[in-house]
């Protein structure tokens, strides 16, 4: 049986379980228990892939499965991961886990809602293990679909509103990224002979420079829209103020990644010339996305949008390190990825958290949680630590990487984009202990709040999750980056190639 | 050789008695957290004796030369072929000699805070973010690599934001600490600048590759130059900025004053003793590279610490808060330490400066710490901070009384007491250095002796105030600490620092320069008698003078409006003028565009959507006017053809 498959076939079991249940209690527990199997199987899948390696297998990816789908236009069902795509997946693992206690007590329609939770995940599980890009852009589909119901259903808020924008703008995305998608296909074999969607072959070929730089743009905003790039972005704060937690948690935390993981996968990978000639507009593009989304941060009043420009700012840097080009930045790029994911995934479940006692997410409103909620405040202010980038915790590994890497570039731009990037450290500080006072610190503003209960089983289990992972990734990262690192050859060597 | 890797442990034991008092959050009992607090630092001291003596006495030397050398180091993250971050551990004099001092002082801070800290709700919490300190702070000192001391810098200063906040419900406390941590961090900022930039041009962040003095490496990449100055300089200027917000230097010192709401046994221990001189020990560490590739940044230095020397002092004359005249304090005898680092050369008597300014960091722990543990025993017995609250304490606090009167003729710098010896090395040494520089140095002795004899005639002499409450003497636990660090301040003075301590690691043999200690002890008495005269009874001289001074008084008690200005910075430039003005445009601009987009797209196909009305009539017409346009046009075509 192979490993990677069953990542996909897991959720699809566990939906198929969810859709004979009765009551939403088995409901839950058939959704914990499929996404528990999922998570021990997303980390197996990465102990495997050490242990692979360890014993010496050097090829780019491994536990590749081929499987001819469509024949006409060669589309296979091809899967194969390497490091990175193996963090992803862990990453993955862990917050749908989360995410399913997160939403833990959601009462209506909780079959429909945890199956579309589920299908999202898969969505996201198949674009992880896909190496053919046809199959990749199916499952990002995938992944994007549920949102709209998601949001849309289950929301608050102006949720139609936010969902119909979400979807639209996300899909506007996807339009963009098919053309680059079709584009690459086309020219995927300049010397006759079929034509192929696979990532391994494509690389091994050099599109034409012109060509490329007409793709380039679109495949990097095509996922950039995912990554929320500036000025692409405004999906984001709407969108995650009116999604319920679960969908916050898996939509910042690892659907965003798509974006990062996309850009560099496939814009940066299979388009190394645009991407070198290119890059100083992108650098513009994401250099502002960092510092304009810590800035706009700095006075939002609600806390799902101090996240939201938050995670603008936290995925700016993930695109800006890819535009760096070297290997540093790139490992970077996937350490603040992990990092991003599980600390906004932390975040947002504490807001939802929160929000289900106090039901109001103004910073201004609340005041004091700390002393009535405990344990979700020490959750929300370890949350915060990591975010700004506290040694010991995952945010500083992977800054520090990308800051490093993004030094080495000698050009005079990027190092001024790079201070410019740099500083975001402070003005997350800034807003990062704004909310930290004004929510947990201080005397208790609402005395009506005296009587909130702290955290129950099945939420301390998520914030202990997270935290466990956050930490681990601050305090022992060697392993992680190595991992990463050495996946990093084949597209260093496609970028020192055409120079 | 001897086998260092026990070092390892000083950093483990205090990590673990953090994971110990903070995971069981409130359900651990608090007497049982603050025992094993007290018993792991008091192991880590005992580690900290041991190596010291082994160091200095046993096997510390080579050829008479101190060397540096590696107790342990392990990979922590690899960036790339080249740069890698290690954990490591570091011996050389001035770190074993920081190994003292923070031992020592966070041991009689955990001591003292055991009666001091009683009763309060989050004793537990308390002890907890003590060991977290502590193990941070002792991390930084032995760092092996400049970006080690980089991760653990930032970790004190959480540790510093979490018990500056310690009275979490206490508003001036949450700003206080938001504002240490934002200050510094901005510091910090130009820290990790200058540490990318070093580290660009010469590849490592090893500080035993970056010192040595034999090294071609540090000076190869001088001729790359920026806006007028070699691009080593800029790093080793952007280091000390980190170094300058850690120190609370001018002018990024602005935290340390409000950093006193923290519980004052905090302050000693923190804000200080240990963490406070941290950028002194950063630059003393980076030395020898200051000295070969940037000495004008080292110039900066020198002046920052003068300037700051001076600038708080005057500010401390004018304070009415015990705390914030000892920060203020602190800040003018961190400038004394920067001066004396940047007028030292290096290697023999050049040396001087660099270890006049370990000694006095060294004497000043001591002192400092006893100074505001005694504060702290004060405050106990009249809970307030406003020496106008306090008078006559010497005849109801008898041993606090001789321990704080001990510790202010330490600082004023009268002999036999510690800091005469410390600060008369720190004279010399400016004085061969920099006649300017000197007569600060000069001036602000005095001025140090006028302002703690202030303090000490209000507190303790002065008049009689009529107490609620009797006060009385602190109880055992609380004293003990204050003899045993007023014992460390009497003799102190008299370790022959030179002989572990030096630029080079050489001995240096250094006495007493009377031509210059003469008139400085001089100097000092002066400052202490107009005190005597002023304050040692009530009387109305010092509110004349005050009124005298008027405005000029009036700027130094509002420390010269700083505050006010970075508030402005804040609050009115970048809060509600750029953020305010960002979220605007996001909203009104950029989501309005895109909105904008949807309602063209709405517009546009409500005009059309009558296209699929339903209506045979509206088909047949449009078929009509279609069939009839398309004939005309081809007729059209085909008359020109």
């Amino acid at each position: 049986m192979d490993i990677l498959s069953l990542l996909v076939i897991i959720p699809i079991l566990t939906i198929i379980g969810i859709v004979f249940c009765q009551t939403q209690k088995q409901t839950r527990i058939i959704a914990a228990i499929g996404m528990s199997i999922q998570l021990l199987q997303s980390l197996y899948v990465v102990w495997a892939y050490l242990k692979e390696r360890s014993l010496g297998n050097t090829a780019e990816m491994v536990f590749t499965r081929d499987y001819t789908w469509f024949e006409t236009w060669n589309i296979h069902y091809a899967i194969g991961i390497d490091g990175i795509s193996a963090a992803m997946i862990a990453l993955t693992g862990v917050v749908i886990f989360t995410g399913i206690f997160a939403s833990w007590n959601v009462k209506d329609l909780s079959k429909e809602f945890f199956i579309s939770l589920i299908l999202l995940s898969m969505g996201v599980f198949g674009f992880f293990i896909s190496l053919d890009l046809f199959t990749m852009f199916l499952f990002y589909e995938i992944a994007v679909i549920p949102m709209y119901l998601l949001i849309g259903i289950w929301g608050s808020g102006k949720k139609e509103y936010s969902a119909m924008k979400l979807t639209l703008m996300l899909m506007g995305g996807s339009a963009l990224l098919l053309v680059g998608l079709l584009g690459i296909y086309f020219h995927s074999a300049p010397g006759g002979g079929p034509l192929t969607f696979n990532i391994l072959e494509i690389s091994k070929i050099d599109i034409p420079v012109n060509v490329q730089l007409f793709l380039f743009p679109f495949t990097f905003i095509g996922f950039g829209v995912l990554g929320a790039l500036f000025p692409f972005h405004t999906w984001s704060p709407d969108g995650h103020a009116s999604a319920p937690t679960a969908v916050s948690m898996l939509h910042a935390g690892v659907l965003m990644k798509l974006g990062g993981y996309g850009c560099l996968r496939i814009a940066t990978f299979l388009l190394p010339d645009a991407a070198t000639e290119l890059s100083t507009i992108f650098i513009f593009m994401t250099g502002t996305s960092v510092i304009y989304g810590a800035l706009g941060a700095i006075m939002q009043t609600d806390l799902k949008y101090i996240n939201a420009y938050s995670s603008v700012s936290h995925c700016g840097l993930v695109l800006f390190a890819v535009l760096m080009l070297n290997k540093t930045a790139f490992n970077g790029a996937v350490l603040q990825m992990l990092s991003h994911g599980l600390m906004t995934a932390l975040f947002f479940a504490l807001i939802g958290m929160i929000y289900g006692r106090t039901h109001t997410r103004d910073v201004y409103k609340m005041g004091g949680l700390m002393k009535i909620l405990p344990f979700l405040s020490v959750c929300y202010v370890i949350a915060g630590l990591a975010s700004l980038g506290l040694p010991g915790l995952s945010g500083f590994v992977a800054e520090m990487t990308i800051f490093v890497g993004a030094f080495q570039n000698e050009s005079l731009f990027h190092r001024i984009f790079t201070i410019l990037a740099i500083s975001s450290i402070v003005v997350t500080a800034v807003y990062i202990l704004r909310v930290v006072g004004l929510l947990l610190l201080g005397p208790v503003k609402n005395k009506e709040y005296l009587s909130l209960k702290d955290a129950e089983w099945h939420e301390k289990l998520t914030g202990v999750v997270l935290i466990i992972a956050i930490a681990i990734i601050g305090m022992a990262p060697l392993w992680l980056s190595d991992m990463i690192m050495d996946s990093l050859e084949p597209i260093m060597q496609k970028l020192t190639s055409i120079k | 050789m001897e086998n260092w890797s026990y070092i390892i442990w000083i950093l483990i034991i205090p990590f673990l008695s953090f994971l110990f008092a903070a995971l069981p959050g409130t359900k651990l009992k608090s007497s049982v957290s603050g025992l094993v607090g007290i018993a792991s630092i008091l192991s880590v001291a005992i580690l900290s004796y041991i190596t010291a003596y082994s160091y200095f006495f046993v096997s510390g030397k080579t050829d008479g030369v101190f060397q540096k050398i590696i107790a342990f180091n392990y990979v922590w993250v690899r960036f790339s072929e080249i740069l890698q971050i290690d954990i490591g551990g570091l011996l050389d004099p001035i770190s074993v000699m920081m190994l003292v001092v923070i031992s020592t002082i966070s041991l009689m801070v955990h001591i003292y805070s055991w009666s001091y800290m009683h009763g309060e709700t989050g004793f537990a919490r308390y002890y907890a973010f003590l060991s977290l300190f502590t193990f941070s702070m002792l991390g930084l000192v032995l760092a092996t690599n400049i970006f080690q001391m980089y991760i653990f810098w930032e970790l004190v200063g959480v540790s510093s934001f979490l018990l500056i906040g310690f009275y979490y419900e206490k508003p001036s406390a949450i700003a206080a600490s938001k504002k240490a941590f934002i200050v510094t961090r901005f510091a910090d900022f130009g820290f990790l600048l200058g540490i990318l930039l070093l580290a660009y041009y010469t590849n490592t962040f090893d500080f035993i590759t970056l010192t040595d003095t034999n090294g071609a490496l540090i000076t190869s990449p001088v001729a790359a130059t920026f806006m007028g100055a070699s691009v080593l300089t800029w790093a080793m200027g952007l280091i000390f900025i980190g170094g300058a917000g850690k120190s609370a230097m001018f002018p990024l010192h602005i935290w340390l004053p409000d950093a006193m709401e923290g519980p004052t046994p905090v302050s000693a221990l923190i804000h200080a003793a240990t963490m406070v001189v941290a950028g002194v020990y950063l630059v003393a560490r980076m030395f020898p590279v200051y000295l070969m590739v940037a000495p004008d940044a080292l110039e900066i230095v020198a002046y920052t610490g003068g300037f700051t020397a001076l600038f708080a002092a005057v500010i401390a004359c004018t304070q009415h808060d015990i705390k914030r005249i000892l920060a203020f304090s602190t800040m003018s005898q961190i400038g004394y330490m920067m001066l004396a680092l940047g007028v030292s050369g290096y290697g023999g008597e050049k040396g001087l400066g660099y270890m006049a300014s370990m000694f006095h960091l060294f004497t000043h722990a001591m002192f400092k710490a006893l100074l505001f543990l005694g504060a702290g025993s004060v405050i106990h017995a009249v809970h307030s901070n406003l020496i106008g609250d306090m008078g006559n304490l010497k005849k109801y606090m008898p041993i606090t009384h001789i321990t704080f009167l001990i510790a202010c003729l330490a600082i004023a710098g009268i002999p036999p007491f510690a800091g005469f010896f410390s600060k008369d090395e720190i004279l010399v040494a400016a004085f061969e250095h920099d006649k300017l520089l000197f007569s600060i140095a000069f001036f602000v002795a005095g001025l140090t002796a006028f302002y703690m004899f202030r303090l000490y005639f209000r507190v303790f002499w002065g008049k009689k105030q009529a107490y609620h409450h009797a006060p009385h003497e602190s109880p055992l636990i609380m004293i003990l600490p204050l003899i045993l660090l007023a014992a460390a301040s009497c003799l102190t003075g008299f370790i022959p620092f030179g002989k572990f301590v030096s630029s080079d690691g050489k001995e240096l043999l250094v006495h007493t320069h009377w031509n210059i200690a003469l008139p400085a002890i001089g100097f000092a008495l002066t400052g202490i008698f107009t005190a005597m005269a002023f304050y040692r009874k009530e009387t109305n001289a010092s509110k004349d003078i005050t009124n005298a001074l008027g405005a000029v008084y009036k700027w130094a008690y509002k420390k010269f409006y700083l505050d006010e200005v970075y508030l402005f910075v804040t609050k009115n430039i970048i809060f509600n003028g750029i953020s305010k003005s960002i979220a605007w445009f996001d909203k009104n601009i950029i989501d309005a565009s895109m909105d904008g987009m949807a309602l063209v797209t709405n517009y546009f196909s409500d005009k059309i959507k009558g296209a699929q009305s339903g209506s045979v009539q509206q088909y047949t017409w449009w078929y009509m006017v279609g069939s009839i346009g398309i004939a005309v046009f081809v007729l059209y075509f085909l008359m020109i053809r």
